[in-house]
């Protein structure tokens, strides 16, 4: 294992220098030599025109990765009610499982869920492994994360696919590392490459850079996928599926973190990760108050109501608002930002959102290099007729 | 009882920013800092040891680096963390989060009698969350992710809340646990001049993989069973159309934009 220059080869001509991501190469007289900070990224390999860096990889001990087929997707429901997120994935799920040739399963957990599975063969999947159970009918780590290993050491899929929640992301990881493989999160994009294995691609240092990932030797290939990014699979009534019943076990019910209550804090208005269409207030607000325009914006577009960091730390609106690096990322169909500078921390949240309509009175702000429409202007004036030209349609 | 907290050193993304002209990352004056989110589990680590007056409590900040990363360490010191560990080796390169959550793990268990592991809920430069329930899993404790607040906690168990989507859940587990936490909850405390002259002088000791009772072949990249195919400059968004004029004109022609592209 490792990474090294090859002497007689390294020109010194510095590409890889500039390819590094991690700034952990640095020129020593024309050599290049590899910092402490190197992570074996890889990135610089490709880019040397001299086959100089050589990347030394030995695996751990390979699965046998030819027992392992079909495409599973773990279902997300709240209160019994399956979440969209189930539908991104088995759309993209079935397309994997079309490439590779293979089934979709999906595995649904919880209790009480009329209809539920006979809806995810409607939409795509060929197998339901289904889990009625009273002890499953919340979300809860460890009987949860339980059942899922021993179905997936049971029927060994080749692809496992979760959505990025805040459930997915934790049960996922638990799962992943119990079984013993590898896990992507938070993917935007999934494809097969030309050897069959799953290509996880996905964002990284707050969406400054992208990164394929790979899990050659292990199975199943796990990924969470984030919300919002693929297209829901659309119900067909007469397709025809097979529901298997999950079996529960005694130690299912041995739960050491126990969840005791639920409380729903945000009305639906609120919940940025469902909207397709957000309008957030940032500083340029200037009063707690201009959040009562953008409530009005948001009204007249359908949208709920962000913020960014300034107006959340200011008081103006509680964190569960938050846009951003240490808030949500959002992906919605429309985003509009209103009084927002666009610090990097804010751009990361919302810069995959499809359109972007920046509203702002410094004409230099860097959200305008984000925007799709960019207005120049005061947001006083300029929200109030935007308001009132919805309203006339 | 012992409380560990596992912090990560990451660069600065505040001034990490793209060359427009070459659509890479522009690293010259990128600081390394701690990552955010583990300033929030190094300030409730202090308050569960207040919480629990009169219980002998020991507060550990570890981290898994290189050797700069002791930076971070000294940073926990001074804001009143008792002990810190760097646990560095070149054994530990190219981990991905299977094989990074393996080695916290190997180290907290040789710290020993360890009751709760806090983390933040991800690190900024990676953004996966996923360490803190790998954690969980190689050490066999119960986890507790997205933590808003704990609600009570003893020597013996502890109730929080769990953020969620649209809601919190409240989750009571017996210790051991471990808990990764959101911003909500706290706000962090600002270093003393006795806390900053302290953490100066901290001898910290530095374990390598030959320290932990550690697989091998677990270890770094070896033991990772992701690998980085590529890495990439995102696309870049095609220019903006900047709108001009009046507001009642900016807002025929914005919302006539809007309708052509059916969002409204």
């Amino acid at each position: 294992m490792g990474i090294r220059i090859i002497e007689g080869k390294c020109t010194g001509c510095t590409l890889c220098v500039r390819a590094c991501p991690f700034a952990a190469i640095t020129m020593a007289e024309k050599l290049a030599v590899i910092g402490p900070e190197c992570t074996l990224c890889g990135a610089c390999v490709p880019v040397c025109t001299f086959d100089a860096i050589e990347l030394i990889v030995e695996q751990r001990k390979p699965v046998d990765t030819a027992k392992y087929r079909n495409v599973w997707v773990v279902a997300e429901q709240k209160r019994g009610a399956v979440q969209s997120v189930t539908y991104e994935l088995i759309g993209a799920g079935r397309e994997l499982a079309r490439k590779r040739g293979s089934e979709l399963h999906v595995v649904l957990m919880g209790h009480g869920m009329d209809g539920a599975a006979e809806e995810l063969i409607a939409r795509g999947a060929d197998v339901v492994h289904s889990m009625d159970h009273p002890a499953f009918a919340e979300y809860q780590d460890e009987p949860y994360s339980r059942v899922l290993c021993r179905l997936i050491n049971k029927h060994k899929p080749e692809i496992v696919l979760c959505g990025a929640t805040a459930i997915g992301r934790s049960l996922i990881p638990r799962v992943a590392v119990q079984i013993n493989t590898g896990l992507t999160a938070d993917c935007t994009g999934l494809e097969i490459d030309a050897d069959g294995g799953l290509m996880q691609i996905r964002p990284a240092f707050g969406g400054n850079i992208m990164a394929t990932i790979l899990t050659p030797n292990h199975r199943p290939q796990m990924a969470t996928v984030r919300h919002k990014v693929m297209k829901e699979a659309k119900p067909d009534p007469t397709r025809k599926g097979k529901i298997i019943a999950i079996e529960p076990r005694k130690e299912d019910a041995y739960i050491r973190a126990k969840v005791v209550d639920f409380v729903e804090e945000i009305e639906s208005t609120v919940n940025l990760a469902e909207a397709d269409i957000i309008v957030s207030g940032g500083r340029g607000l200037g009063t707690p108050d201009g959040f009562q325009l953008i409530e009005k914006l948001a009204l007249a577009l359908g949208g709920a109501v962000g913020s960014s960091r300034a107006a959340v730390d200011a008081g103006w609106i509680p964190y569960s608002h938050q846009v951003g690096q240490t808030g949500k990322t959002v992906c919605p169909k429309l985003y509009v930002a209103c009084g927002i500078s666009g610090q990097i921390q804010h751009l990361v949240g919302m810069q995959s959102s499809d359109t972007i309509v920046a509203i702002n009175k410094d004409r230099d702000a860097p959200i305008f290099t984000v925007a799709d429409y960019g207005i120049v202007g005061d947001l006083y004036r300029v929200i109030p007729a935007l308001v009132d030209r919805l309203n006339q349609r | 009882m012992k409380v560990v907290v596992c912090i990560k050193q990451v660069p600065d993304t505040t001034n990490v920013r793209i060359n427009p002209e070459t659509n890479t990352l522009i690293r010259e004056g990128v600081e390394s800092i701690c990552n955010p989110f583990d300033e929030y589990a190094l300030e409730e680590a202090l308050r569960i040891k207040e919480r629990l007056e009169g219980e002998p409590v020991t507060t550990i900040a570890v981290t898994m680096g290189p050797p700069q990363a002791e930076a971070v360490l000294r940073q926990a010191l001074a804001i009143g963390i008792d002990e810190a560990i760097l646990l560095s080796d070149r054994a530990f390169a190219g981990s991905d989060t299977w094989a990074t959550s393996y080695a916290l793990s190997r180290m907290i268990d040789k710290i020993g009698d360890v009751d709760i592991v806090l983390c933040g809920k991800q690190a900024i430069d990676g953004d996966t969350a996923q360490v803190g329930p790998g954690i969980a899993v190689h050490l066999g404790f119960p986890q507790i992710t997205f933590v808003k607040r704990i609600e009570e906690i003893t020597p013996k168990k502890i109730r929080a809340e769990r953020m969620m989507e649209e809601g919190y859940q409240v989750v009571e587990s017996r210790l051991p646990v471990v808990l990764t936490v959101v911003k909500e909850i706290n706000e962090p405390r600002l270093p003393s001049i006795r806390g900053k002259m302290r953490a100066k002088k901290a001898e910290i000791p530095t374990w390598t993989a030959a320290d932990l009772d550690a697989n091998k072949e677990y270890l770094g990249l070896n033991g990772s069973p992701t690998v980085v195919h590529k890495i990439y400059a995102p696309e870049r968004k095609k220019d903006g159309q900047i709108i001009e004029g009046e507001p009642t004109d900016v807002a025929i022609e914005l919302v006539s934009e809007l309708k052509r592209l059916s969002l409204v």
